[in-house]
């Protein structure tokens, strides 16, 4: 009695052990990881409120007294350098990967409705082929997209950094593997059954089934855009076209010559970092069901 | 939307008539040596990455409302900008002019990227108004050809704490042996007489330039690397015994700490370029008025040999349609003065021209280094840079791969005078990967 007492006392004091535990160091992986990944952002946040000579002189990881007030002339400096050159850069990538994703979207969720909806011959072959577009970097593109571009005549203009951005084959993976899913066929059949025209059914029916996948589609095409820097380095020449990552990043080549550029570029890339914090909080709840859905199959 | 990309669609088609109908054009203008100027108006585009150049392009634009330049920017050369260049002239759309480093000239030479502008009016006659080794980096000593005009150099003196080197009754080294000597002291003191710069190789390579050393040599047909010449190793092996005994820090260039160790008296000198100044005086803000600059120290006393540190040119790239505007739009910017006194002021480039040294700007003594007139160092530093040093094809790669080596010896394995070999092999082996003939 006492031993089977005993080993019950034991053996329940050790299961309830073992998922504090587990718990437990599940939490500190986490913790350690978010720590990771938060401090580059938390130096980057500090930093932007120091002038140049603090950068050196105080703590990397504390605001100084003047944090405030010293952020906020950094921030005016930075906007109004050179002709607010700054805002128009900003601007850019707003456009760029705004109407980008928009647009990208859009498309990826045609294609891959058709793919998943309409029989026809080839079906298999042309999502075959768009599905090895994932496999290919971007960046090995670029060159080949300027040559092209070349030919045309589109390098250094919008169109040149535009086109190359509403093209998403894992939009169209991922738009197709939900609309699989998603959409079913006898609602459709009911649609054309009332008369309505399959750009029609498209428009007011699949779309709102597929509402999750088509923002996590913008949401990773808004980011690819966003951070894209290869193909705008390649492209473009004119400062006024550029976006904030090639902006940014051709000022902080020159801090050699240039040295106040410094905070600029520091203040610049938390300010840059700002439109995908607002687009990822307010987008979340959406994002996270497209992404499960996709994963399913 | 469709409307959109229709208009797309029939805009390309109508640019790329346009493109071709350019390039046909290009191939029945005369072959190189006839330089002539356009009829009519002419738009030029001039992509370059220093400070302020887009200021002195307007005022170019001002004076000049038949030849209107426009300016383009990029990230510098070695970071992007070289490459693009590259691909532009592939694809034919280069810009009219570009800015060129001396280091990466023979880059653009091998591959046939600039065009030769000699017979583009007065521009031959012109290399009289440049000091002489930035006119033979640009025209690479061949006959009757001009590649770029010289903009800005950088003469290499010894930045030094003057007040340190008082209180501590080190005298001021004018020799290399002087310098080591003045080392040993500031180790025991605490400090640094200097910091090594493991990522400059084209520093160290100033340093090499200095002692009349030669890294490349080429014969008209054949290249020749040698990074490990006599010349060479003396100074390899001098700074290997600094490394050595630990009398120079290894901080990375232009770091936060490196910038720190100025600002708190750690470094005691800095052996750098004239646009070193500016570094100092925004790194270092509260060591204002300790500073002096003197010659570089040395290889034998009553020797007066300087080194230089960077520099760019302005160059015509192959393709331009209206060379002879360009070519002239180059001389502009590189020897009017209004042009090279407002370059100074935006970008704090120092001028190849000889009377751009003598700019007022150049004549006023320098609060921050005491009240002294540095920039008359400068100049008598600027005419003892020996004029024919010549750089490699393939710059970017021979500086990686001896910065490699560099930053091995720092971790403890090596030398200096090994990474310089390594560097030797690497560069032969790259040149023959480009089919650029190596001599044996």
């Amino acid at each position: 009695m006492s031993v089977t007492s005993l080993n019950r006392a034991s053996t329940g004091r050790g299961s309830q052990r073992e998922p504090i535990l587990s718990r437990a160091a599940a939490m500190l992986i986490m913790g350690v990881f978010t720590l990771y990944f938060l401090i580059p952002i938390w130096w980057l946040l500090v930093s932007s409120t120091k002038t140049q000579g603090q950068f050196t002189t105080t703590p990397p990881l504390i605001f100084t007294a003047e944090a405030i007030p010293t952020f906020f002339s950094n921030l005016g400096g930075l906007f109004t350098y050179n002709d607010n050159v700054f805002l128009k850069w900003i601007l850019n990538s707003i456009l760029y990967a705004g109407a980008g994703a928009l647009i990208g979207t859009l498309i990826a969720a045609m294609c891959g409705y058709a793919l998943a909806k309409y029989g026809f011959r080839g079906r298999e072959a042309v999502f075959n082929v768009v599905l090895s577009g994932v496999l290919v970097p971007a960046t090995a593109l670029a060159l080949p997209l300027f040559l092209i571009f070349s030919q045309v005549g589109l390098t250094n203009t919008f169109w040149a950094v535009f086109l190359p951005s509403i093209v998403s084959p894992f939009g169209v993976y991922l738009a197709r593997i939900y609309a699989a899913s998603s959409v079913p066929d006898e609602l459709l059949e009911a649609a054309r059954l009332d008369g309505s025209s399959e750009v029609r059914t498209f428009f007011t029916v699949a779309t709102r089934l597929m509402a999750p996948a088509l923002v996590t589609i913008f949401l990773f095409q808004f980011v690819a855009i966003w951070n894209n820097f290869f193909l705008p380095l390649i492209m473009l020449r004119d400062p006024s076209l550029f976006p904030v990552t090639l902006g940014l990043y051709s000022w902080n080549s020159s801090i050699g010559q240039n040295p106040e550029l410094r905070s600029f570029v520091v203040i610049g890339a938390f300010v840059s970092i700002v439109p995908l914090i607002i687009a990822f909080l307010s987008l979340q709840r959406f994002w996270s069901g497209g992404l499960a859905a996709g994963s399913i199959k | 939307m469709q409307r959109k990309f229709r208009m797309a669609a029939m805009s390309a088609a109508v640019v790329s008539a346009l493109a071709l109908a350019g390039c046909t054009a290009a191939t029945t203008e005369p072959a190189a040596g006839g330089c002539e100027p356009s009829d009519g108006p002419v738009n030029l585009t001039y992509a370059a990455w220093w400070p302020g150049a887009d200021e002195v392009v307007a005022l170019w634009n001002e004076q000049n409302p038949d030849v209107q330049v426009e300016f383009q920017t990029g990230p510098s050369g070695n970071a992007g900008t070289y490459q693009n260049f590259f691909n532009q002239i592939a694809a034919g759309n280069a810009p009219d002019l570009g800015q060129i480093e001396y280091d990466a000239l023979p880059n653009f030479r091998v591959q046939d990227g600039l065009e030769n502008i000699a017979a583009c009016g007065d521009i031959l006659a012109a290399g009289d108004q440049f000091v002489d080794w930035t006119w033979s980096q640009t025209t690479f000593g061949e006959a009757d050809a001009v590649y770029a005009i010289p903009q800005d150099s950088g003469p290499v003196a010894m930045y030094y704490r003057a007040d340190l080197f008082e209180a501590a009754g080190i005298p001021v080294p004018t020799t290399w042996d002087e310098y080591a000597a003045a080392a040993a002291q500031i180790k025991a003191l605490g400090s640094f007489i200097t910091n090594f710069p493991k990522t400059d190789v084209n520093w160290f390579a100033g340093m090499v330039w200095q002692n009349g050393g030669q890294w490349f040599t080429n014969n008209g047909a054949d290249w020749s690397v040698d990074l490990t010449s006599a010349k060479s190793l003396e100074v390899a092996d001098y700074w290997q015994g600094l490394l050595d005994r630990q009398e120079v820090s290894t901080l990375a260039s232009f770091s936060d700490e490196w910038n720190a160790s100025f600002n708190t008296g750690q470094q005691w000198t800095w052996i750098s370029a004239v646009w070193g100044a500016g570094t100092i005086r925004s790194g270092a803000p509260d060591t204002s008025g300790k500073w002096a600059v003197a010659l570089m120290p040395q290889w034998k006393a009553g020797d007066n040999a300087a080194g230089n540190w960077g520099g760019s040119s302005t160059a015509v790239l192959k393709g331009s349609k209206h060379p002879y505007e360009a070519a002239q739009f180059a001389l502009w910017l590189n020897t009017d003065p209004d042009a090279l006194a407002l370059a100074n002021e935006l970008g704090g480039l120092y001028p190849a021209s000889k009377d751009g040294a003598n700019l007022p700007v150049f004549k006023a003594e320098q609060e921050f280094y005491g009240g002294q007139k540095i920039y008359d160092v400068f100049a008598e530093a600027s005419a003892q840079v020996i004029p024919d040093f010549v750089w490699g094809p393939t710059m970017t790669q021979t500086y990686t791969d001896v910065s490699d080596g560099f930053g091995a010896v720092i971790g403890g394995t090596g030398t200096l005078a090994d990474a310089l070999a390594t560097g030797t092999e690497k560069t032969i082996a790259a040149l023959t990967a480009l089919s650029i003939p190596v001599a044996e």
